[in-house]
Protein backbone atom coordinates (compact mmCIF):
# COMPACT_ATOMS: atom_id res chain seq x y z
CA UNK A 1 0.00 0.00 0.00
CA UNK A 2 1.09 2.86 -0.89
CA UNK A 3 1.45 6.46 1.19
CA UNK A 4 -0.84 8.00 -0.53
CA UNK A 5 -3.19 4.69 -0.40
CA UNK A 6 -3.01 5.54 3.38
CA UNK A 7 -4.23 8.90 3.36
CA UNK A 8 -7.23 8.42 0.69
CA UNK A 9 -7.87 5.49 3.33
CA UNK A 10 -7.44 7.25 6.21
CA UNK A 11 -9.17 10.59 4.91
CA UNK A 12 -12.21 8.29 4.15
CA UNK A 13 -12.45 6.73 7.00
CA UNK A 14 -12.52 9.59 9.06
CA UNK A 15 -14.99 11.57 7.19
CA UNK A 16 -17.61 8.94 6.90
CA UNK A 17 -16.97 7.77 10.66
CA UNK A 18 -16.47 11.38 12.02
CA UNK A 19 -20.14 12.39 10.29
CA UNK A 20 -21.38 9.67 11.82
CA UNK A 21 -20.43 10.62 15.24
CA UNK A 22 -21.51 13.95 14.49
CA UNK A 23 -25.20 13.40 13.20
CA UNK A 24 -25.46 10.84 16.17
CA UNK A 25 -24.27 13.53 18.93
CA UNK A 26 -26.41 16.14 17.67
CA UNK A 27 -29.45 13.33 17.41
CA UNK A 28 -28.82 12.15 20.79
CA UNK A 29 -28.91 15.68 22.59
CA UNK A 30 -31.52 17.11 20.53
CA UNK A 31 -34.75 17.47 22.24
CA UNK A 32 -37.43 14.68 21.87
CA UNK A 33 -39.65 14.86 18.65
CA UNK A 34 -43.26 14.14 19.84
CA UNK A 35 -44.33 11.15 17.16
CA UNK A 36 -47.44 10.02 19.32
CA UNK A 37 -50.82 11.04 17.97
CA UNK B 1 -58.43 8.50 3.33
CA UNK B 2 -61.08 7.35 5.76
CA UNK B 3 -60.52 3.96 4.74
CA UNK B 4 -56.76 3.55 5.84
CA UNK B 5 -55.80 3.55 9.25
CA UNK B 6 -53.08 5.69 10.37
CA UNK B 7 -49.10 4.74 10.22
CA UNK B 8 -46.65 6.44 12.59
CA UNK B 9 -43.13 6.03 13.06
CA UNK B 10 -42.31 5.56 17.13
CA UNK B 11 -38.86 7.44 17.45
CA UNK B 12 -36.51 9.69 15.35
CA UNK B 13 -33.87 7.32 15.75
CA UNK B 14 -36.65 4.81 14.30
CA UNK B 15 -37.15 7.06 11.43
CA UNK B 16 -33.39 7.51 10.62
CA UNK B 17 -32.32 3.21 11.34
CA UNK B 18 -35.63 2.61 9.20
CA UNK B 19 -34.20 4.82 6.25
CA UNK B 20 -31.01 4.14 6.45
CA UNK B 21 -31.52 -0.13 6.41
CA UNK B 22 -33.38 0.54 3.27
CA UNK B 23 -30.29 2.59 2.25
CA UNK B 24 -27.82 -0.17 3.18
CA UNK B 25 -27.69 -3.08 0.97
CA UNK B 26 -26.10 -6.03 -1.16
CA UNK B 27 -24.35 -2.68 -2.83
CA UNK B 28 -22.25 -1.39 0.16
CA UNK B 29 -20.46 -4.65 0.50
CA UNK B 30 -20.10 -5.67 -3.08
CA UNK B 31 -20.54 -2.94 -5.55
CA UNK B 32 -18.82 -0.47 -4.02
CA UNK B 33 -15.51 -1.98 -3.46
CA UNK B 34 -15.44 -3.40 -7.37
CA UNK B 35 -16.64 0.05 -8.89
CA UNK B 36 -13.37 2.08 -6.50
CA UNK B 37 -11.03 -0.57 -7.72
CA UNK B 38 -12.53 -0.41 -11.69
CA UNK B 39 -11.93 3.43 -11.18
CA UNK B 40 -9.20 4.64 -10.23
CA UNK B 41 -9.21 3.10 -6.28
CA UNK B 42 -8.93 6.06 -3.94
CA UNK B 43 -8.39 8.53 -6.66
CA UNK B 44 -12.51 7.22 -7.07
CA UNK B 45 -13.36 8.67 -3.41
CA UNK B 46 -12.93 12.29 -4.63
CA UNK B 47 -15.73 11.98 -7.63
CA UNK B 48 -17.59 9.75 -5.14
CA UNK B 49 -17.98 12.23 -2.06
CA UNK B 50 -18.20 15.19 -4.75
CA UNK B 51 -21.24 12.89 -5.87
CA UNK B 52 -22.12 12.05 -2.21
CA UNK B 53 -22.36 16.06 -1.11
CA UNK B 54 -23.65 17.46 -4.32
CA UNK B 55 -26.03 15.01 -5.60
CA UNK B 56 -27.03 12.42 -2.73
CA UNK B 57 -27.55 14.25 0.18
CA UNK B 58 -29.47 17.49 -1.16
CA UNK B 59 -31.67 15.41 -3.41
CA UNK B 60 -32.58 12.82 -0.26
CA UNK B 61 -33.02 16.42 1.84
CA UNK B 62 -35.34 17.45 -1.40
CA UNK B 63 -37.33 13.97 -1.05
CA UNK B 64 -37.77 14.00 2.51
CA UNK B 65 -39.06 17.99 2.47
CA UNK B 66 -41.79 16.48 -0.51
CA UNK B 67 -42.39 13.59 1.47
CA UNK B 68 -43.17 15.24 4.74
CA UNK B 69 -45.57 18.20 3.02
CA UNK B 70 -47.22 15.35 1.07
CA UNK B 71 -47.87 13.51 4.48
CA UNK B 72 -49.46 16.51 5.65
CA UNK B 73 -51.67 16.59 3.08
CA UNK B 74 -52.68 13.09 3.81
CA UNK B 75 -50.80 11.26 0.79
CA UNK B 76 -48.05 8.82 1.26
CA UNK B 77 -47.82 8.01 -2.04
CA UNK B 78 -44.62 9.17 -4.64
CA UNK B 79 -47.76 9.92 -7.27
CA UNK B 80 -50.05 11.84 -5.09
CA UNK B 81 -46.80 13.55 -3.27
CA UNK B 82 -45.61 14.73 -6.86
CA UNK B 83 -48.84 15.87 -8.11
CA UNK B 84 -49.28 18.28 -4.82
CA UNK B 85 -45.64 19.16 -4.95
CA UNK B 86 -46.22 19.93 -8.84
CA UNK B 87 -49.77 21.09 -8.51
CA UNK B 88 -50.71 18.81 -11.79
CA UNK B 89 -51.45 15.64 -13.18
CA UNK B 90 -48.27 15.36 -15.24
CA UNK B 91 -46.50 15.45 -12.34
CA UNK B 92 -48.48 12.61 -10.66
CA UNK B 93 -48.53 10.17 -13.44
CA UNK B 94 -44.27 11.12 -13.34
CA UNK B 95 -44.89 10.07 -9.60
CA UNK B 96 -45.81 6.73 -10.59
CA UNK B 97 -41.86 5.56 -11.37
CA UNK B 98 -41.79 6.22 -7.38
CA UNK B 99 -44.09 3.36 -7.10
CA UNK B 100 -42.94 1.14 -10.42
CA UNK B 101 -39.13 1.10 -8.85
CA UNK B 102 -39.70 -0.14 -5.86
CA UNK B 103 -42.61 -3.07 -6.43
CA UNK B 104 -40.04 -3.88 -10.09
CA UNK B 105 -37.07 -3.97 -7.89
CA UNK B 106 -38.29 -6.52 -5.17
CA UNK B 107 -39.35 -9.26 -7.89
CA UNK B 108 -35.32 -9.93 -8.25
CA UNK B 109 -33.85 -8.54 -5.44
CA UNK B 110 -36.26 -10.71 -2.54
CA UNK B 111 -34.63 -13.72 -4.82
CA UNK B 112 -30.90 -12.53 -4.29
CA UNK B 113 -31.89 -11.85 -0.92
CA UNK B 114 -32.74 -15.46 -0.94
CA UNK B 115 -29.38 -16.96 -2.13
CA UNK B 116 -28.01 -14.89 0.97
CA UNK B 117 -29.63 -16.97 3.62
CA UNK B 118 -29.16 -20.21 1.66
CA UNK B 119 -26.18 -19.40 1.59
CA UNK B 120 -25.61 -18.64 5.19
CA UNK B 121 -27.33 -21.70 6.21
CA UNK B 122 -24.82 -23.98 4.00
CA UNK B 123 -21.89 -22.02 6.27
CA UNK B 124 -23.81 -23.08 9.47
CA UNK B 125 -24.57 -26.54 8.45
CA UNK B 126 -20.65 -26.54 7.48
CA UNK B 127 -20.11 -25.47 11.21
CA UNK B 128 -22.09 -28.90 12.59
CA UNK B 129 -20.29 -31.25 9.90
CA UNK B 130 -22.13 -30.51 6.81
CA UNK B 131 -20.33 -30.13 3.38
CA UNK B 132 -20.90 -26.44 3.12
CA UNK B 133 -20.98 -24.82 -0.40
CA UNK B 134 -19.30 -27.47 -1.76
CA UNK B 135 -15.60 -26.13 -1.86
CA UNK B 136 -12.69 -28.91 -1.08
CA UNK B 137 -10.05 -26.79 1.72
CA UNK B 138 -7.06 -28.42 0.06
CA UNK B 139 -7.98 -28.29 -3.38
CA UNK B 140 -6.31 -26.15 -6.05
CA UNK B 141 -7.85 -22.56 -6.60
CA UNK B 142 -9.11 -23.57 -10.21
CA UNK B 143 -11.17 -26.61 -8.77
CA UNK B 144 -12.46 -24.61 -6.07
CA UNK B 145 -13.08 -22.17 -8.84
CA UNK B 146 -15.14 -24.21 -10.62
CA UNK B 147 -16.57 -26.01 -8.11
CA UNK B 148 -17.85 -22.33 -6.12
CA UNK B 149 -19.23 -21.50 -9.80
CA UNK B 150 -21.45 -24.66 -10.22
CA UNK B 151 -22.62 -24.63 -6.58
CA UNK B 152 -24.17 -21.04 -7.78
CA UNK B 153 -25.01 -21.74 -10.68
CA UNK B 154 -27.18 -25.17 -9.48
CA UNK B 155 -28.37 -23.29 -6.23
CA UNK B 156 -29.59 -20.27 -8.61
CA UNK B 157 -31.35 -22.22 -11.77
CA UNK B 158 -28.86 -20.12 -14.24
CA UNK B 159 -27.56 -22.93 -16.47
CA UNK B 160 -31.66 -23.58 -17.73
CA UNK B 161 -34.95 -21.47 -17.49
CA UNK B 162 -37.43 -23.48 -15.50
CA UNK B 163 -34.65 -25.48 -14.09
CA UNK B 164 -35.77 -24.64 -10.32
CA UNK B 165 -38.86 -26.82 -10.95
CA UNK B 166 -37.98 -29.37 -12.70
CA UNK B 167 -38.30 -32.56 -10.60
CA UNK B 168 -40.11 -30.19 -8.24
CA UNK B 169 -39.96 -27.33 -6.48
CA UNK B 170 -35.67 -26.92 -5.85
CA UNK B 171 -34.77 -25.88 -1.96
CA UNK B 172 -34.14 -22.13 -3.34
CA UNK B 173 -37.81 -22.02 -4.27
CA UNK B 174 -38.16 -22.71 -0.44
CA UNK B 175 -36.35 -20.11 1.00
CA UNK B 176 -37.25 -17.68 -1.54
CA UNK B 177 -41.00 -18.00 -0.31
CA UNK B 178 -40.06 -18.17 2.96
CA UNK B 179 -37.99 -14.57 2.88
CA UNK B 180 -41.01 -13.51 0.62
CA UNK B 181 -43.47 -14.30 3.69
CA UNK B 182 -40.56 -12.99 6.39
CA UNK B 183 -41.00 -9.67 4.05
CA UNK B 184 -44.68 -9.18 3.56
CA UNK B 185 -44.81 -10.09 7.73
CA UNK B 186 -43.06 -7.58 8.17
CA UNK B 187 -44.65 -4.77 6.63
CA UNK B 188 -47.76 -6.52 7.42
CA UNK B 189 -47.12 -5.43 10.94
CA UNK B 190 -46.89 -1.84 10.34
CA UNK B 191 -44.43 1.14 10.06
CA UNK B 192 -43.52 1.07 13.50
CA UNK B 193 -44.89 -2.80 14.89
CA UNK B 194 -42.86 -4.10 11.58
CA UNK B 195 -40.35 -2.06 9.70
CA UNK B 196 -39.00 0.37 12.26
CA UNK B 197 -38.63 -2.24 15.32
CA UNK B 198 -36.84 -4.72 12.70
CA UNK B 199 -34.68 -2.35 11.56
CA UNK B 200 -33.57 -1.29 14.93
CA UNK B 201 -32.71 -5.02 15.76
CA UNK B 202 -31.36 -5.56 12.22
CA UNK B 203 -28.88 -2.47 11.37
CA UNK B 204 -27.09 -2.73 15.30
CA UNK B 205 -26.83 -6.67 14.24
CA UNK B 206 -25.82 -5.56 10.75
CA UNK B 207 -23.01 -3.62 12.20
CA UNK B 208 -22.00 -6.18 14.47
CA UNK B 209 -21.68 -8.63 12.43
CA UNK B 210 -19.42 -6.38 9.93
CA UNK B 211 -17.24 -5.77 12.16
CA UNK B 212 -16.32 -9.35 13.47
CA UNK B 213 -15.79 -9.76 9.73
CA UNK B 214 -13.48 -6.87 9.56
CA UNK B 215 -11.62 -8.05 11.74
CA UNK B 216 -10.56 -10.94 10.69
CA UNK B 217 -9.77 -9.41 7.23
CA UNK B 218 -7.57 -7.31 8.61
CA UNK B 219 -5.79 -10.13 11.11
CA UNK B 220 -4.93 -12.43 8.23
CA UNK B 221 -1.76 -14.16 8.03
CA UNK B 222 -0.07 -13.47 4.69
CA UNK B 223 0.32 -16.08 2.03
CA UNK B 224 2.99 -14.61 0.49
CA UNK B 225 5.31 -11.40 0.33
CA UNK B 226 2.79 -10.05 -2.30
CA UNK B 227 -0.33 -11.54 -0.48
CA UNK B 228 -0.54 -9.46 2.17
CA UNK B 229 -3.81 -7.39 4.08
CA UNK B 230 -1.30 -3.77 3.33
CA UNK B 231 -1.56 -4.91 -0.38
CA UNK B 232 -4.76 -5.78 -0.43
CA UNK B 233 -5.89 -2.54 0.89
CA UNK B 234 -3.67 -0.72 -1.09
CA UNK B 235 -5.87 -2.68 -4.06
CA UNK B 236 -8.43 -0.90 -3.37
CA UNK B 237 -7.50 2.53 -1.87
CA UNK B 238 -4.04 3.49 -3.65
CA UNK B 239 -4.82 6.01 -6.08
CA UNK B 240 -4.98 6.14 -9.93
CA UNK B 241 -5.68 9.95 -10.62
CA UNK B 242 -5.75 9.24 -14.40
CA UNK B 243 -8.87 7.35 -13.95
CA UNK B 244 -10.11 11.61 -12.82
CA UNK B 245 -10.06 12.53 -16.27
CA UNK B 246 -12.33 10.16 -17.57
CA UNK B 247 -15.72 11.16 -17.71
CA UNK B 248 -17.12 7.48 -16.60
CA UNK B 249 -15.15 7.71 -13.31
CA UNK B 250 -17.32 10.73 -12.21
CA UNK B 251 -20.76 8.80 -14.04
CA UNK B 252 -19.65 6.01 -11.91
CA UNK B 253 -19.04 7.65 -8.51
CA UNK B 254 -22.81 9.24 -9.12
CA UNK B 255 -24.10 6.28 -10.35
CA UNK B 256 -22.71 4.29 -6.64
CA UNK B 257 -24.01 7.39 -4.14
CA UNK B 258 -27.70 6.59 -6.17
CA UNK B 259 -27.75 3.05 -5.60
CA UNK B 260 -26.51 3.63 -2.70
CA UNK B 261 -28.61 5.76 -0.57
CA UNK B 262 -31.90 4.77 -1.98
CA UNK B 263 -32.84 8.68 -3.52
CA UNK B 264 -34.66 8.43 -6.57
CA UNK B 265 -35.81 4.83 -5.18
CA UNK B 266 -39.58 5.89 -3.99
CA UNK B 267 -38.76 4.47 -0.42
CA UNK B 268 -37.75 8.50 1.53
CA UNK B 269 -40.76 10.22 -0.46
CA UNK B 270 -42.79 7.37 1.21
CA UNK B 271 -41.30 7.16 4.57
CA UNK B 272 -40.68 10.67 4.90
CA UNK B 273 -44.77 11.04 4.39
CA UNK B 274 -44.98 9.63 8.34
CA UNK B 275 -43.85 12.36 9.46
CA UNK B 276 -45.04 15.47 11.21
CA UNK B 277 -43.82 19.42 10.78
CA UNK B 278 -42.54 19.88 13.73
CA UNK B 279 -40.50 16.60 13.42
CA UNK B 280 -36.78 17.39 12.15
CA UNK B 281 -35.97 16.06 8.62
CA UNK B 282 -32.38 17.82 7.39
CA UNK B 283 -30.45 16.32 10.44
CA UNK B 284 -32.60 12.64 10.01
CA UNK B 285 -31.72 12.99 6.74
CA UNK B 286 -27.79 13.80 6.96
CA UNK B 287 -27.68 10.83 9.58
CA UNK B 288 -29.44 8.26 7.62
CA UNK B 289 -27.14 9.00 4.82
CA UNK B 290 -23.84 9.31 7.37
CA UNK B 291 -24.86 5.28 8.30
CA UNK B 292 -24.83 4.54 5.01
CA UNK B 293 -21.78 5.95 4.17
CA UNK B 294 -19.79 3.94 7.30
CA UNK B 295 -21.22 0.50 5.95
CA UNK B 296 -20.10 1.25 2.25
CA UNK B 297 -17.16 2.60 2.76
CA UNK B 298 -15.92 1.74 6.59
CA UNK B 299 -17.14 -2.03 6.09
CA UNK B 300 -17.69 -2.48 2.22
CA UNK B 301 -14.07 -0.72 1.35
CA UNK B 302 -12.19 -2.70 3.87
CA UNK B 303 -13.65 -6.48 3.59
CA UNK B 304 -14.30 -7.47 0.27
CA UNK B 305 -11.21 -6.51 -1.95
CA UNK B 306 -8.89 -7.05 0.74
CA UNK B 307 -10.00 -10.70 1.92
CA UNK B 308 -10.21 -11.54 -1.91
CA UNK B 309 -6.29 -10.34 -2.52
CA UNK B 310 -4.52 -12.20 0.32
CA UNK B 311 -5.88 -15.28 -0.72
CA UNK B 312 -6.23 -14.69 -4.76
CA UNK B 313 -3.72 -12.60 -5.44
CA UNK B 314 -3.37 -9.50 -8.14
CA UNK B 315 -4.58 -11.71 -10.73
CA UNK B 316 -7.45 -13.46 -9.36
CA UNK B 317 -8.68 -10.26 -7.15
CA UNK B 318 -8.86 -8.00 -10.83
CA UNK B 319 -10.50 -11.41 -12.09
CA UNK B 320 -13.39 -11.22 -9.70
CA UNK B 321 -14.02 -7.98 -9.72
CA UNK B 322 -14.71 -8.13 -13.79
CA UNK B 323 -17.85 -10.87 -12.87
CA UNK B 324 -19.30 -8.25 -11.15
CA UNK B 325 -21.11 -7.55 -7.72
CA UNK B 326 -22.55 -11.14 -7.61
CA UNK B 327 -19.29 -12.36 -9.51
CA UNK B 328 -17.46 -11.33 -6.47
CA UNK B 329 -19.88 -11.95 -3.46
CA UNK B 330 -21.52 -15.28 -4.44
CA UNK B 331 -18.48 -17.04 -6.35
CA UNK B 332 -14.97 -15.34 -5.58
CA UNK B 333 -15.98 -15.21 -1.68
CA UNK B 334 -16.70 -18.61 -1.18
CA UNK B 335 -13.21 -19.82 -2.19
CA UNK B 336 -12.05 -17.11 -0.28
CA UNK B 337 -13.45 -18.69 2.93
CA UNK B 338 -12.53 -22.16 1.79
CA UNK B 339 -8.73 -20.74 2.68
CA UNK B 340 -9.28 -18.45 5.75
CA UNK B 341 -9.20 -19.79 8.97
CA UNK B 342 -12.48 -20.15 11.08
CA UNK B 343 -13.98 -19.72 7.06
CA UNK B 344 -16.74 -21.11 7.96
CA UNK B 345 -18.08 -19.41 10.94
CA UNK B 346 -16.73 -16.11 8.89
CA UNK B 347 -19.05 -17.32 5.90
CA UNK B 348 -21.94 -17.70 8.19
CA UNK B 349 -21.79 -14.77 9.54
CA UNK B 350 -21.06 -12.66 5.90
CA UNK B 351 -24.20 -13.77 4.71
CA UNK B 352 -26.15 -13.94 7.66
CA UNK B 353 -24.78 -9.53 6.86
CA UNK B 354 -25.48 -9.49 3.11
CA UNK B 355 -29.57 -11.39 4.08
CA UNK B 356 -30.02 -8.63 7.18
CA UNK B 357 -28.80 -5.88 4.23
CA UNK B 358 -30.83 -7.24 1.59
CA UNK B 359 -34.19 -7.58 3.98
CA UNK B 360 -33.98 -4.03 5.46
CA UNK B 361 -33.82 -3.01 2.19
CA UNK B 362 -36.37 -5.48 0.74
CA UNK B 363 -39.58 -4.08 3.37
CA UNK B 364 -38.96 -0.52 2.01
CA UNK B 365 -39.51 -1.86 -1.65
CA UNK B 366 -42.75 -3.17 -0.51
CA UNK B 367 -44.38 -0.76 2.00
CA UNK B 368 -44.65 2.86 -0.83
CA UNK B 369 -46.65 -0.01 -3.22
CA UNK B 370 -49.02 -0.99 -0.03
CA UNK B 371 -49.73 2.63 0.66
CA UNK B 372 -50.13 4.33 -2.76
CA UNK B 373 -52.53 0.77 -2.98
CA UNK B 374 -54.10 1.76 0.14
CA UNK B 375 -54.84 5.36 -0.68
CA UNK B 376 -55.68 4.67 -4.30
CA UNK B 377 -58.36 2.39 -3.79
CA UNK B 378 -59.34 3.41 -0.33
CA UNK B 379 -58.47 -0.24 0.97
CA UNK B 380 -57.57 -1.37 4.55
CA UNK B 381 -54.29 -2.19 4.79
CA UNK B 382 -54.40 -5.96 5.36
CA UNK B 383 -56.28 -5.83 2.04
CA UNK B 384 -53.79 -3.50 -0.20
CA UNK B 385 -50.65 -6.34 1.42
CA UNK B 386 -52.38 -8.80 -0.13
CA UNK B 387 -52.75 -7.31 -3.93
CA UNK B 388 -49.02 -6.10 -3.42
CA UNK B 389 -48.19 -9.54 -2.05
CA UNK B 390 -49.78 -10.95 -4.95
CA UNK B 391 -47.80 -9.34 -7.22
CA UNK B 392 -44.97 -9.55 -6.07
CA UNK B 393 -45.39 -13.51 -6.32
CA UNK B 394 -46.38 -12.96 -10.04
CA UNK B 395 -43.26 -10.69 -10.96
CA UNK B 396 -40.87 -12.67 -8.53
CA UNK B 397 -42.22 -16.08 -10.24
CA UNK B 398 -41.42 -14.29 -12.89
CA UNK B 399 -37.51 -13.92 -12.20
CA UNK B 400 -37.59 -17.32 -10.29
CA UNK B 401 -38.80 -19.31 -13.59
CA UNK B 402 -36.47 -17.17 -15.98
CA UNK B 403 -33.20 -18.00 -14.27
CA UNK B 404 -31.18 -19.06 -17.26
CA UNK B 405 -27.98 -16.21 -17.59
CA UNK B 406 -30.24 -14.26 -15.40
CA UNK B 407 -31.69 -12.57 -17.86
CA UNK B 408 -34.76 -11.78 -16.14
CA UNK B 409 -33.39 -10.26 -13.44
CA UNK B 410 -30.63 -8.50 -15.61
CA UNK B 411 -33.48 -6.52 -17.69
CA UNK B 412 -35.31 -5.33 -14.87
CA UNK B 413 -31.85 -4.24 -12.68
CA UNK B 414 -30.94 -2.48 -16.26
CA UNK B 415 -33.90 -0.67 -17.12
CA UNK B 416 -36.08 -0.21 -13.78
CA UNK B 417 -33.08 -0.74 -11.06
CA UNK B 418 -30.62 1.61 -13.06
CA UNK B 419 -31.67 3.69 -15.74
CA UNK B 420 -35.48 4.99 -13.60
CA UNK B 421 -33.55 5.62 -10.66
CA UNK B 422 -31.56 8.07 -12.09
CA UNK B 423 -34.98 9.52 -14.05
CA UNK B 424 -36.87 9.69 -10.62
CA UNK B 425 -34.41 11.49 -9.15
CA UNK B 426 -34.10 14.12 -11.77
CA UNK B 427 -38.14 14.46 -12.07
CA UNK B 428 -38.31 14.85 -8.12
CA UNK B 429 -35.33 17.14 -8.21
CA UNK B 430 -36.72 19.72 -10.69
CA UNK B 431 -40.29 19.09 -9.33
CA UNK B 432 -38.72 20.62 -5.89
CA UNK B 433 -36.25 23.18 -7.29
CA UNK B 434 -38.09 24.75 -10.38
CA UNK B 435 -41.96 24.13 -9.76
CA UNK B 436 -42.23 23.84 -5.98
CA UNK B 437 -39.77 26.77 -5.47
CA UNK B 438 -36.61 26.56 -3.31
CA UNK B 439 -37.63 29.35 -1.41
CA UNK B 440 -40.46 27.76 -0.32
CA UNK B 441 -38.67 24.28 0.06
CA UNK B 442 -35.80 25.38 1.68
CA UNK B 443 -38.54 26.98 4.44
CA UNK B 444 -40.40 23.64 4.59
CA UNK B 445 -37.49 21.40 4.81
CA UNK B 446 -36.10 23.36 7.87
CA UNK B 447 -39.16 23.59 9.49
CA UNK B 448 -38.43 21.65 12.95
CA UNK B 449 -35.09 20.94 12.26
CA UNK B 450 -31.94 20.45 14.19
CA UNK B 451 -29.52 21.42 12.14
CA UNK B 452 -29.44 24.24 8.76
CA UNK B 453 -28.71 23.06 4.94
CA UNK B 454 -26.19 25.82 4.31
CA UNK B 455 -27.43 28.46 1.13
CA UNK B 456 -24.81 27.08 -1.15
CA UNK B 457 -26.95 23.92 -1.65
CA UNK B 458 -29.77 26.21 -2.14
CA UNK B 459 -27.55 26.40 -5.67
CA UNK B 460 -26.92 22.79 -6.02
CA UNK B 461 -30.23 21.58 -5.50
CA UNK B 462 -31.57 24.26 -8.20
CA UNK B 463 -28.52 24.52 -10.70
CA UNK B 464 -25.90 21.61 -10.27
CA UNK B 465 -28.22 18.27 -9.27
CA UNK B 466 -30.23 18.62 -12.19
CA UNK B 467 -27.71 19.67 -14.72
CA UNK B 468 -25.64 16.30 -13.33
CA UNK B 469 -28.57 14.15 -13.23
CA UNK B 470 -29.34 15.09 -16.81
CA UNK B 471 -26.12 14.39 -18.04
CA UNK B 472 -26.24 10.92 -16.66
CA UNK B 473 -29.70 10.15 -18.37
CA UNK B 474 -28.27 11.46 -21.86
CA UNK B 475 -25.23 9.58 -21.69
CA UNK B 476 -27.13 6.56 -20.37
CA UNK B 477 -29.55 7.09 -23.47
CA UNK B 478 -26.13 7.27 -25.74
CA UNK B 479 -23.96 4.71 -24.40
CA UNK B 480 -25.91 1.75 -22.48
CA UNK B 481 -29.51 2.34 -24.25
CA UNK B 482 -28.55 1.12 -27.51
CA UNK B 483 -26.89 -1.70 -26.60
CA UNK B 484 -30.15 -2.82 -23.67
CA UNK B 485 -32.37 -2.58 -27.15
CA UNK B 486 -29.94 -4.47 -29.25
CA UNK B 487 -30.33 -7.19 -26.57
CA UNK B 488 -34.25 -7.38 -26.81
CA UNK B 489 -33.85 -7.99 -30.09
CA UNK B 490 -32.05 -11.32 -29.25
CA UNK B 491 -33.55 -12.95 -26.33
CA UNK B 492 -37.40 -13.66 -26.08
CA UNK B 493 -37.14 -13.66 -22.09
CA UNK B 494 -35.73 -10.09 -22.19
CA UNK B 495 -38.53 -8.95 -24.29
CA UNK B 496 -41.20 -10.17 -22.30
CA UNK B 497 -40.02 -9.14 -19.58
CA UNK B 498 -39.65 -5.59 -20.58
CA UNK B 499 -43.28 -6.66 -21.39
CA UNK B 500 -43.95 -7.37 -17.77
CA UNK B 501 -42.35 -4.20 -16.53
CA UNK B 502 -45.27 -2.10 -19.01
CA UNK B 503 -48.10 -4.38 -17.72
CA UNK B 504 -47.41 -3.00 -14.13
CA UNK B 505 -46.55 0.54 -15.54
CA UNK B 506 -50.22 -0.47 -17.16
CA UNK B 507 -51.59 -1.23 -13.87
CA UNK B 508 -50.00 1.69 -11.52
CA UNK B 509 -51.46 4.35 -14.08
CA UNK B 510 -55.29 2.82 -14.24
CA UNK B 511 -54.91 3.22 -10.13
CA UNK B 512 -53.58 6.27 -10.27
CA UNK B 513 -56.55 7.20 -12.35
CA UNK B 514 -59.20 5.84 -9.99
CA UNK B 515 -57.32 7.50 -7.43
CA UNK B 516 -57.43 10.71 -8.55
CA UNK B 517 -61.42 10.49 -8.95
CA UNK B 518 -61.28 9.41 -5.07
CA UNK B 519 -59.34 12.06 -4.35
CA UNK B 520 -61.07 14.73 -6.12
CA UNK B 521 -64.13 13.35 -4.73
CA UNK B 522 -63.25 13.70 -1.46
CA UNK B 523 -62.80 16.81 -1.61
CA UNK B 524 -58.68 16.29 -0.97
CA UNK B 525 -56.06 19.14 -2.15
CA UNK B 526 -54.27 16.47 -4.71
CA UNK B 527 -53.26 19.57 -7.41
CA UNK B 528 -51.42 21.54 -3.81
CA UNK B 529 -53.66 24.72 -4.08
CA UNK B 530 -53.90 24.69 -0.79
CA UNK B 531 -51.71 24.85 2.46
CA UNK B 532 -51.69 22.77 4.62
CA UNK B 533 -54.20 22.48 7.14
CA UNK B 534 -51.45 22.54 9.98
CA UNK B 535 -49.64 25.51 8.06
CA UNK B 536 -50.32 27.56 11.10
CA UNK B 537 -49.19 25.70 14.07
CA UNK B 538 -46.25 26.84 15.77
CA UNK B 539 -43.13 25.27 14.70
CA UNK B 540 -39.65 25.71 16.38
CA UNK B 541 -37.20 27.14 14.02
CA UNK B 542 -34.78 25.38 12.38
CA UNK B 543 -30.80 26.12 13.42
CA UNK B 544 -31.08 26.46 17.38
Amino acid sequence: MTPLGVVFMVVSLVFVWGLLIWCLKRVLTAPTDDHSG
Amino acid sequence: MSATQKQEWGSRLGVILAVAGSAVGLGNFLRFPGQAASHGGGAFMIPYFCALIFLGIPIGWAEWTMGRYGGRKGFHSSPAILGVIGRGRVWRYLGIIGVLIPIAVSFYYVFIESWCLAYCVKYIGALFGGNGVGIEAGAPLDVQTKASVGFHDALTGSNADGALFAGGPAPIVWFWLAVFAINIWLVYRGLSGGIETFCKWAMPAMAVCALIVLVRVLTLPSQSPEQTVSNGLGYMWNPDFKALGNVQTWLAAAGQIFFSLSVGFGVIINYASYMKRKDDIVLSGLTASATNEVFEVGFGGMITLTAAFVFLGLTGTAAAVQTGSFGLGFKTLPVVFAHMPAGNFIGALWFFMLFLAAITSSISMYQPTVAFVQEALGWDRKRSIFLVALVGLSGGGWVVWFTKGSTALGTIDDWVGTFLIVVLAAVQVICFAWVFGMKRGMEEAHAGSHIRIPDVFRFVIKWVAPAYLIYMIFTFCTDALPEWIAGLGKSDVARNTVFLILAVIVFLVTLTAIGEKRWRAAGLDLDGERPPDDERAPVKEAGR
